[in-house]
């Protein structure tokens, strides 16, 4: 260590690390990359086609698709599904979740059931969804509605338990009444904990999605996904892939935003 | 309008918190209560505030509530209790929203208290840009827009640091000049108490009994001059204090 003029030495830094900094470029880099070398893989004959075809394979696929208009039928009848069942599994879930959160016998009622019913892969209720709503829309809206109902009643109810008490005292001490501060204490209150639930539900929801239209349906992104891996193409099943992973970032990408709109009196 | 407490008892579960509680609260003074911590200060306040039922006794108001009164007794907290989702100005229309109000008349009230209270520049800041002393005067704000007969205060400058402690004392101090107000202020800081009180109520170590109400009969306004007169009632508010003080810090805390 450099010894200075007045014999002191500067106290060595030591706080660095354990705080990840953002790096904008590395990511789209590394996609970039793996991209790059699976391409060259194949060009090459490395990677044989019946194994993996090349991305620009994948690419033509989805061309095709955009071309003869199928894209859109497919992504159609898939986010029809998605958003119906997303939505009202979510409306549900908060209904109930302020239900249990409010009052004592829903809680007492309802909190076990949710509890019981929680943890049950849902996809394994979808034979039993086609017997009752039929092999059409009907199951596999209500298999998606299912599957984000309960962890939007978790992360709801959850939400509410743990609204500042102090804030509630304070909106009776100042006589408001009852809707006011379910309304205006408790539903913001409650928001942080209710809108990561979003997140969760709706990687559930195209779980869910994409196993449904696995059974019967003629149109969907699972469905061409599926038709793609019974006949062995693999390029139109990698951009069924793409599709869902495109869809899944643009959830996200909503949820993220509605999230910084709705928390944007957070730090 | 004016309060009594009448035999008030209080507890929770085996834990006896206040017994035997019989005081006066008048109309335009502030009463200081000062005790011991765990000696019952905030129960008290909140059986004043009708936040909890007392086991036994009463709090009576007799009296009208001054007219135009929209919540007679109101609380400012300790914790300031804003809502972090709301500006300052949303704050102070949260308590006059339930009201009946007219868009015009609540942007009346709420611009006339941001005045008052010197808080018109902050308006639209949120509570999370305030420091502590500021997010207090909205609390402040607030509770004056319900123009209260009483201001119930529980230990309102104790999470400031002692500067902002000093000011925002000051600032009480002005507005108790200006618009004469009746309060209830809880503190355990006898200087507080000195400086705000026109009577200190001193509790014992719980259970919670009065053991004697001082007098401080010069005007709030005078008080910065006379600090040696000031002085001589902490020191006799710090010896009556002291001993329950001291026991009560030897207690367990769920003995
Ligand atoms: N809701 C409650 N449940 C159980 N015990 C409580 C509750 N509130 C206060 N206490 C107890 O009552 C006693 C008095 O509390 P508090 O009024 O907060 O005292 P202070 O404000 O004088 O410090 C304490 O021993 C505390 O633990
Ligand atoms: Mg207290």
């Amino acid at each position: 260590m450099a010894e200075r003029g007045d014999g002191g030495r500067p106290v060595a830094f030591r706080g660095g690390g354990f705080s990840p900094r953002p790096l904008g470029i590395v990511g789209p880099l590394v996609f970039l990359a793996v991209i790059a070398v699976w391409e060259a893989g194949c060009r090459a004959g490395l990677i044989p086609p019946l194994v993996l075809p090349a991305p620009s394979e994948a690419l033509a696929a989805l061309a095709h698709l955009v071309e003869t208009g199928l894209l859109w039928q497919h992504l159609g009848a898939s986010l029809q599904r998605l958003v119906l069942g997303w939505t009202c599994g979510t409306l549900l879930g908060i209904a109930v979740g302020f239900s249990i959160g409010l009052f004592s016998l829903a809680r007492a009622g309802l909190a076990p059931v949710v509890a019981a019913i929680f943890p049950i892969p849902k996809i394994a209720l979808l034979p039993l969804f086609v017997v009752w709503f039929g092999i059409g829309e009907g199951s596999k809206v209500a298999t998606i509605l299912f599957g984000t109902f309960f962890p939007t009643v978790v992360a709801t109810y959850g939400g509410v338990d743990n609204v500042d008490r102090s804030l509630i005292r304070m909106g009776q001490s100042f006589g408001l009444s009852w809707l006011s501060i379910v309304r205006k204490i408790i539903l913001p209150g409650a928001l942080p904990a209710i809108l990561p639930g979003f997140r969760i539900s709706a990687a559930i929801a195209i779980v869910l999605l994409v196993a449904a239209e696995m059974i019967g349906a003629e149109f969907g992104v699972g469905a061409y996904i599926l038709l793609a891996g019974s006949l062995m193409a693999l390029d139109e099943l990698l951009a069924g892939v793409a599709i869902l992973s495109v869809m899944g970032l643009t959830v996200n990408w909503l949820i993220a935003r509605t999230e910084r709109f709705l928390l944007r009196w957070r730090t | 309008m004016e309060l009594r407490l009448a035999g008030l008892h209080h507890g929770y579960g085996d834990i006896e918190v206040l017994r035997g509680i019989d005081l006066d609260f008048p109309a335009g003074r502030i009463v200081c209560v000062v005790g011991p911590s765990g000696c019952g200060k905030s129960t008290m306040l909140r059986l004043i505030g009708g936040l909890e039922r007392p086991e036994r006794g009463e709090v009576v108001q007799t009296g009208e509530p001054p007219p135009g009164c929209l919540n007679p007794l109101t609380y400012i907290f300790q914790d300031f209790a804003l809502l972090p989702w709301r500006t300052v100005e949303g704050n102070v229309r949260l308590v006059l929203e339930d009201h009946g109000f007219g868009r015009a008349e609540i942007a009346g009230i709420v611009d006339d208290v941001l005045t008052r209270t010197r808080l018109s520049e902050f308006r639209a800041a949120f509570p999370r840009q305030l420091s502590g002393g500021m997010k207090q005067r909205v609390a402040v704000a607030r509770a004056l827009a319900v123009s209260p007969a009483f201001l119930l205060m529980d230990e309102p400058l104790s999470a400031l640091d002692a500067q902002t402690r000093e000011l925002l004392l000051d600032d009480l101090v002005d507005l108790w000049a200006r618009e004469r107000f009746s309060a209830v202020y809880v503190t355990h800081n006898l200087r507080e108490a000195v400086r705000l009180g026109h009577r200190v109520v001193v509790l014992s170590r719980r259970p919670g009994t009065v053991r004697e109400v001082l007098k401080i009969d010069l005007p709030l306004d005078a008080r910065a001059a006379h600090a040696g007169e000031l002085e001589t009632h902490r020191s006799r508010l710090w010896r009556l204090l002291r001993d329950e003080a001291q026991a009560a810090d030897l207690e367990l805390v769920d003995g």
